[in-house]
C-alpha cells in the first residue's frame, strides 16, 4: 500500500499545480482498490505488429506495455524519473563502456517459464539493436552483454556510451521478449509478434480484427495483489466522434490519445461521470514544429526563416487550435524535459513589423498584389491539429506577404512528398520529444544520411557546427558535459533556425470517474496499469 | 429454366474481362498516389532509419516495378490466389471472407428493408397521385435522400444510444461476450437496427419515387381503363394490374444498388465500428496495400456481378418478353 500512498501525495501536489486547468485527476482517497472488472477502452489504430521490442511507437505500446514490460518505467517521484520493473537497479561505468542491470527476482512468463538474464542478453542484441526502430540508434555500439547469473546482465559498448541515454531510454527501449520462444526463428516473422507472451500483469487472450482485443488478468504477476482489473477490453472505433459517444452512453470507461477530438472536451467534461484529464503524457511530449526545405532559395536565407518565426503567433495557436491543451514551444527540447530544457535560448517573438522587415532586408520586396514569393506548404495529416495549423499558417504568412499553397495529403502520400521526394518548401510535423534529445530529437536536425526516413531532417539542412554536437553528445559519458552540449544544441538551433518549433503538447484522456489511478505516470496511456481498478 | 441456364453462362463468361479492367484500372490508380505501403507503415509506427525502410521494401515485394508487380499479382489470381496482405500482415482472402459476413448481412437487410418499405409506400402513394399523403410521402422520402448517411447515422446513434440508450451504440455484437445460439442473433440484430435503419432510409425514396412514378405512368394505360370498366374494385386494380406492372424497374435498380451499397457501407461501417468489407478498403487505400484492395474489389465485383445475374434471372422470369429477346439475341 505505501506505493499507492506515495503516488497519491504526488498526485495531489502535482494537481495543485494543475487547478487553473480544466484537468483534476481524480483522487481516491479513503477508496481501497476494488478486484476485478473489465475495463473498456476505445481503440483508435490496429497496429501491423504489436511487438513493442520490434515496433517502439505509442500505438503498440498502448496495447502491448500490459504485457510485454520494459526494465524500467517512467515516474513522477521515482529517482531520474524511473521506477524499477523487470531491472531492480542500473549503474553505469565511468568509461560508459558497460552498464549493469539488476534483475527482478521471482519473475516468469505468461507460458510459466522463468524469466533471467538470457532473456535480457537475446532481446538486447538480436531484437533491440538489429531490428526495432529506435534502439537501432540507442543500442548502435553494444557489442556483447554478459549473464554472470541469472538476475545480472551486464552490456558491453564498443565505445563510450553516456549512460543518461540509456537511463532515459528505458521505457520506450527496453521490453523485454521470451528467448524460448524467438531464439533460432525469423524474430520479424515470429507469431508471437501477434500473440504477445510476456511478464506483465495482463496476458494477451484474443484479437478480433476490426473489433476488439482482449487482454486478461496474469495470476502469477510479479508485483502484490496486482493487477485489479481481471480484463481490459479495447474497442476499436475507427470514427473520430465514436469515443465521445462511447464514453457517454458508458460502452467504453476510458478514451487515452486525445481520442476525443478537443473541440468536444469542454461539452463531454461537463457531463456527470466523466473527467477530462491532461495529465499522464508528460513523458510523450508532441512537438508542433515547421519543417524548413533549405533546399529553397528563400528558405536558405536565416532572415527569411527568421522573418516566418516571427510572423507565427504561438499564443494564438495554442488558444484558438489547442483550445489551451498545450504550450507555446521556446525551442527544440520541450519544457517537459527538465534535465536538459534550457529557457535561455533566442525566442521569436509574434511581431509582423519585425517580420517584414526582416524579409525586405533579405532582399524579397514585395510585388504589385502585395506577395514577395511563392511557398509549397505540406501540413502533415496525422492530427486535426496539424491540418488546422497548416491553415493558419498559410493566413499568418499571407500577412507578410508570403503566399503558402496548401497541399493537403494523406499519410502515405505526406510521407513520401516531404520525406522522400523533398517536393516542399515548409511543412508542418509533429515529431515526439522521447526523453532524451538523442533517440529522436537530433536528427530532425543533424545532415541526413538517408532519404525516405520520416521523421528525420530532409530538409537538407546540414550545419557542421551541430552536427559536432549531436555527435559529440553521442559519446559523451559525463552527466554534466552532455547536458551541458545539449545546451548548446538549443541554443544553435534557436539561432540558425533549421525547424521552427511552434508549440509542445501532450495527448488528453477521458475517463468515466468509475476509472481510478488514471493517469499517475508520465507515460500513463502506455504503461502497464497493473494498479488501475474500476468501482465494483 | 434452359433459358436462365443460358444466359448465366453467357453473364458469366462476360463478366471476366470486365473484372480483369477492374483489376488493372485498380491497381494503376493506387500506383498513381504517391506514397506506398512503406510509407504509410513508417508514419504508423513512428520512424525509423533508411535500412529498415529499404528491407521493408524489398521484404513486401516493393521493389520490383509495377509492371511486375501487376502481372505476379494477376498470375496468382488466375490461380486464386489472393496473396498477403502487408497491412495486416495476414492472408488476403481469410480477411475477406472474415469481413464479408458483416457487410453482406448489413447491406442485404438495408437492401430487403429498403425495397420492401419504398415499394409499399411507393405503391400507397402511386395508388392516388396528387392526393395529401402521395404528397407528404414523396417530400418526406426526399427529405431522407438528401440527407448525408454519416450524418443520419451520428444523429440516430446520440438519440437512440447515448440519450435513451435503447440500442446499442456500435460493433457488429457485445464484444467477447460470450453469447451463443439466439441470444447472440438478438444481440446482433440489436447492433443491426440503427446502421441497417440509417441505410434503408436513405434508400427508401429511390424505391419509393421509382414505383410510385411507374404507377402514375400505369394508371395512364388501357388496360387499366378496361379493368375499370369491368367493375374491378380499385384495390384490385391498384395490386393485381397497376403495381405489379410497375414492379419491374425496381428490381434493375435492385441489382444496380447492390453495387453502390457496397461503397455506402464504407461510411456507416466506420461511424458504428462494423468491421466490413468497405471500412477494410478504405483501411487497404490509406495503408496503400494494393493487393489488400484488389482482393476486396475482385470479390466485390463477383458478389456484384452475381447480383445482377440473378436479378436477370428473376427479370426474365417476370418478364417473359425480356428473357426471350435475350436468349434468342
Amino acid at each position: 500500500m505505501t506505493k499507492f500512498l506515495v503516488s497519491r501525495r504526488t498526485l495531489l501536489s502535482a494537481s495543485a499545480a494543475l487547478l487553473a486547468s480544466t484537468a483534476l485527476p481524480r483522487l481516491a482517497f479513503g477508496q481501497d482498490a476494488v478486484k476485478g472488472g473489465r475495463l473498456i477502452v476505445a481503440a483508435d489504430s490496429e497496429p501491423r505488429n504489436l511487438n513493442p521490442a520490434i515496433v517502439a511507437s505509442n500505438g503498440v505500446f498502448f496495447i502491448s506495455s500490459k504485457v510485454i514490460e520494459p526494465l524500467a518505467e517512467a515516474s513522477f517521484d521515482g529517482e531520474n524519473g524511473l521506477a524499477p520493473r523487470l531491472a531492480t537497479a542500473w549503474e553505469g561505468s565511468a568509461d560508459g563502456l558497460s552498464a549493469t542491470f539488476t534483475l527482478r527476482e521471482g519473475v516468469t512468463w505468461h507460458d510459466g517459464k522463468p524469466f533471467t538474464s538470457d532473456d535480457v542478453a537475446f532481446s538486447a542484441l538480436q531484437v533491440w539493436k538489429p531490428l526495432q526502430n529506435l534502439g537501432r540508434l540507442v543500442f548502435a555500439n553494444l557489442e556483447s552483454v554478459d549473464t554472470p547469473d541469472p538476475l545480472t546482465a551486464i552490456f558491453r559498448f564498443s565505445k563510450p556510451t553516456p549512460f543518461q541515454l540509456i537511463r532515459n531510454a528505458l521505457p520506450a527501449t527496453t521490453s523485454v521478449l521470451p528467448k524460448h520462444l524467438y531464439d533460432g526463428t525469423d524474430i520479424a516473422a515470429n507469431p508471437a509478434n501477434a500473440q504477445l507472451v510476456g511478464t506483465g500483469p495482463f496476458k494477451f487472450t484474443e484479437y478480433k480484427p476490426g473489433e476488439y482485443y482482449l487482454l486478461s488478468r496474469n495470476e502469477t504477476y510479479w508485483g502484490e495483489g496486482e493487477p485489479n482489473l481481471d480484463e481490459i477490453l479495447y474497442r476499436v472505433l475507427p470514427d473520430r466522434a465514436a469515443a465521445a459517444s462511447a464514453l457517454e452512453a458508458e460502452e467504453i470507461q476510458l478514451a487515452a490519445f486525445s481520442a476525443v477530438p478537443l473541440a468536444d472536451l469542454d461539452r463531454i467534461s461537463k457531463v456527470d461521470g466523466i473527467e477530462v484529464i491532461s495529465k499522464g503524457y508528460e513523458g510523450l511530449t508532441y512537438q508542433l514544429v515547421v519543417e524548413i526545405n533549405h533546399r529553397t532559395e528563400q528558405l536558405a536565407n536565416l532572415k527569411v526563416r527568421q522573418a516566418i518565426a516571427h510572423a507565427i503567433d504561438k499564443k494564438f495557436v495554442v488558444d484558438t487550435i489547442f483550445l489551451g491543451y498545450a504550450k507555446p514551444a521556446t525551442g527544440i527540447v520541450p519544457q517537459n524535459a527538465p534535465e536538459f530544457y534550457d529557457a535561455s535560448v533566442p525566442q521569436y517573438d509574434f511581431d509582423v513589423d519585425k517580420a517584414n522587415a526582416l524579409l525586405d532586408e533579405a532582399g524579397y520586396a514585395r510585388s504589385a498584389d502585395g506577395t514577395r514569393f511563392t511557398l509549397r506548404l505540406l501540413p502533415a495529416p496525422y492530427f486535426n491539429e496539424t491540418t488546422q495549423f497548416g491553415a493558419y499558417l498559410r493566413q499568418a504568412l499571407a500577412v507578410v506577404g508570403i503566399d503558402a499553397q496548401i497541399a493537403n495529403n494523406d499519410s502515405a502520400a505526406h510521407q513520401q512528398a516531404v520525406y522522400t521526394d523533398h517536393a516542399f518548401d515548409i511543412a508542418v510535423a509533429p515529431p515526439v520529444f522521447r526523453g532524451d534529445p538523442a533517440i529522436s530529437t537530433a536528427i530532425l536536425v543533424r545532415t541526413a544520411t538517408a532519404e525516405g526516413v520520416p521523421f528525420s531532417n530532409q530538409g537538407g539542412y546540414s550545419n557542421p557546427a551541430i552536427d559536432k554536437i549531436i555527435d559529440d553528445a553521442l559519446v559523451t559519458v559525463d552527466e554534466k558535459a552532455r547536458t551541458e552540449l545539449y545546451n548548446q544544441f538549443q541554443q544553435a538551433v534557436a539561432e540558425d533556425l533549421p525547424l521552427i518549433n511552434v508549440a509542445e503538447w501532450g495527448f488528453i484522456t477521458v475517463a468515466r470517474t468509475s476509472v481510478h489511478n488514471v493517469s499517475n505516470n508520465p507515460r500513463w496511456a502506455v504503461s502497464n496499469w497493473a494498479d488501475t481498478w474500476i468501482d465494483g | 429454366m434452359q433459358r436462365a441456364g443460358e444466359l448465366v453462362i453467357r453473364r458469366l463468361i462476360g463478366s471476366i474481362p470486365v473484372l480483369l479492367i477492374v483489376l488493372v484500372g485498380t491497381f494503376f490508380l493506387l500506383e498513381l498516389a504517391s506514397g506506398d505501403a512503406v510509407d504509410a507503415y513508417l508514419v504508423s509506427s513512428g520512424g525509423g532509419d533508411a535500412a529498415l525502410v529499404e528491407t521493408l521494401r524489398a521484404d513486401w515485394g516493393l521493389d520490383q516495378s509495377p509492371i511486375t508487380r501487376l502481372g505476379l499479382y494477376l498470375w496468382n489470381i488466375i490461380h486464386l490466389d489472393f496473396g498477403h496482405s502487408v497491412l495486416l500482415n495476414r492472408p488476403i482472402l481469410d480477411v475477406v471472407l472474415e469481413r464479408l459476413p458483416n457487410t453482406l448481412l448489413l447491406m442485404g437487410s438495408a437492401i430487403a428493408l429498403s425495397f420492401g418499405i419504398g415499394s409499399l409506400l411507393g405503391i400507397v402513394a402511386g395508388s392516388r397521385p396528387g392526393s395529401a399523403r402521395d404528397r407528404l410521402l414523396s417530400i418526406g422520402s426526399l427529405a431522407l435522400y438528401a440527407v448525408p448517411s454519416f450524418w443520419l447515422g451520428l444523429v440516430l446513434v446520440v438519440v437512440f444510444s447515448v440519450q435513451l440508450r435503447w440500442l446499442p451504440l456500435s460493433g457488429i455484437e457485445t464484444l467477447a461476450s460470450g453469447k451463443a445460439g439466439l441470444h447472440r442473433a438478438w444481440d446482433i440484430f440489436r447492433h443491426l437496427v440503427l446502421p441497417v435503419g440509417a441505410l434503408a432510409l436513405i434508400y427508401l425514396a429511390l424505391y419509393l419515387r421509382l414505383m410510385r412514378a411507374g404507377m402514375v405512368e400505369v394508371w395512364r394505360q388501357d388496360f387499366v381503363l378496361a379493368a375499370r370498366a369491368k367493375g374491378l374494385s380499385r384495390r384490385r386494380i391498384v395490386w393485381r394490374h397497376v403495381a405489379r406492372n410497375a414492379l419491374l424497374p425496381l428490381i434493375t435498380m435492385l441489382g444496380l444498388q447492390s453495387a453502390t451499397m457496397l461503397g455506402g457501407s464504407v461510411v456507416i461501417e466506420s461511424v458504428f465500428s462494423i468491421p466490413g468489407l468497405g471500412r477494410l478498403a478504405q483501411e487497404a487505400v490509406s495503408g496503400r496495400d494494393t493487393p489488400l484492395l484488389m482482393g476486396i474489389i475482385v470479390i466485390s465485383a463477383v458478389l456484384v456481378i452475381v447480383t445482377n445475374l440473378i436479378v436477370d434471372v428473376v427479370y426474365a422470369l417476370l418478364d417473359p418478353r425480356v428473357g426471350a429477346s435475350e436468349a434468342s439475341a
